[in-house]
């Protein structure tokens, strides 16, 4: 097992440093689009919330690979080029983000109710109240959820498989068939990913723990 | 428009819901199979048999934090290395369990952990066995908790049996790539209707997640 792990060594980091990348691109835009989405489904205008209300529920529940390879194969068809890593990553994002904003509007009902009407009777306008007020609040509340929600983008990252990503289990499945040694490769794939996820849903155990 | 049309004749259609079909039994299996192992896991895990509930507890922390990819690819490959005869829907249906059973048993520890334990001690007093506590009196009010994050751990199962196409199991997605590999022109016809029967499945379990959140069970 050490040998394959010394004889490919420059291929597990490209891997792992190419599925580090894109699991912090996709948390960044996925946790964006999931406050915006979140915020939008609280908002008081009836639109507003069903407009996020059937984003969160498309994003919820279609499978990510088949969103991931919509952006890999249909998008491209209407002229818009893509790489695998490109396509991977939106698809991950998009879909990630359904579920923050579930998490995050979560956190924002659990604030309770008088804080925004005390806000509101202190002269706040409703977004200054929910700017000031409530999010800060909320997102103190969610963050234990939120590091899941990370754990589980790190895990899902793994579609870039599918699409040519160059991500640490494409280089992986690379490996496994020109070494042969199946198993022990993804042994090893498996160790370079508990090394993203273990510690930090270690730690989120812990702030939940701390948080109760 | 006739790309659409000729993408949607019967003979195609009746093959993705064949595909559908696959789908649909591999994740009922897995859900019940996974329902199981997880709540035996979890209540091992709550309990805290010496070593025995951190030995399994690190299993399970393992476990649910792999990718299911990855999972798949272990039970395909590393079974016949242990002499085991498989196939797609087995190793499948191997991969999910074990996944979504580590996922179940975290849910099931902390749905029993969030059970008051007046309850416990309630039941004990009036002369109940533990065993009999836990059965009549803690699992019933800590399932009643656990049924939103389950049932959308079930949504996910479903979703997630996607993934199984790398190992050729013949579901939604494969057979819609069987179709549009034939004539790629259906390629978009193809994903526009596997998306919608997806949503379909998943967003009917959604509901009847949110609906026995609502009024209880």
């Amino acid at each position: 097992m050490a040998k394959i792990l010394v004889d490919n060594w420059p291929q597990f980091i490209h891997g792992f440093w190419n599925t580090v990348w894109c699991s912090l691109i996709a948390l960044f835009f996925s946790l964006l689009l999931g406050v915006i989405f979140a915020l939008m489904e609280v908002a008081p205008s009836k639109l507003a919330s069903a407009i996020a209300h059937i984003y969160i529920e498309i994003f919820r529940n279609i499978p990510l690979l088949v969103i991931t390879m919509i952006f890999y194969l249909v998008v491209p068809r209407s002229g818009i080029k893509m790489s695998g890593f490109a396509a991977g990553t939106i698809g991950l994002a998009l879909y990630s983000s359904a579920f923050i904003a579930e998490t995050v509007r979560a956190g924002i009902n659990s604030v309770g109710k008088g804080q925004m009407e005390g806000a509101r009777s202190n002269g706040m306008t409703y977004n200054q109240a929910m700017r000031y007020v409530i999010l800060p609040q909320a997102l103190k509340i969610v963050i234990p959820p939120l590091g899941n929600q990370f754990v589980n983008l790190i895990k899902n990252s793994s579609v870039l498989a599918f699409v040519a990503g160059f991500d640490l289990m494409y280089e992986a499945d690379t490996i496994a068939f020109s070494s042969l040694e199946t198993i022990n490769t993804y042994i090893i794939v498996g160790v370079f990913y508990l090394i993203l996820t273990l510690p930090l849903s270690y730690y989120m155990r812990y702030l939940e723990k701390r948080l109760a | 428009m006739e790309t659409f049309i000729h993408a949607y004749s019967w003979i195609d259609i009746r093959f993705l819901l064949q595909g559908l079909w696959v789908t649909i039994y591999v994740s009922l299996i897995s859900i019940a199979l996974s329902f199981v192992i997880g709540i035996i896991l979890g209540f091992i895990r709550y309990v805290n048999i010496k070593y025995v509930s951190a030995i399994v507890g690190f299993i399970i922390d393992i476990i649910r934090n792999l990718p299911l990819l990855l999972i798949i690819f272990f039970t395909y490959f590393g079974l016949p290395e242990l002499g085991l005869v498989t196939n797609p829907t087995v190793a499948s249906i191997i991969a999910l369990v074990v996944f979504e059973g580590a996922m179940v048993a975290e849910i099931v520890r902390s749905g029993i952990g969030a059970v008051d334990p007046g309850q416990m001690e309630g039941a004990r007093s009036n002369g109940m066995t533990y065993m009999q506590a836990m059965t009549h009196v803690v699992l019933p009010q800590a399932l009643h908790k656990m049924v939103p994050s389950l049932l959308s751990q079930f949504v996910s199962l479903v979703k997630d049996t996607s993934l199984a196409t790398i190992i050729v199991l013949p579901e939604l997605l494969y057979h819609a790539q069987i179709i549009y590999g034939q004539n790629s022109t259906y390629l978009i016809p193809m994903y526009i209707i596997i998306a919608v029967m997806y949503f379909i499945v998943c967003f009917s379990l959604s509901m009847f997640a949110n609906h026995l959140q609502k009024t209880g069970w």
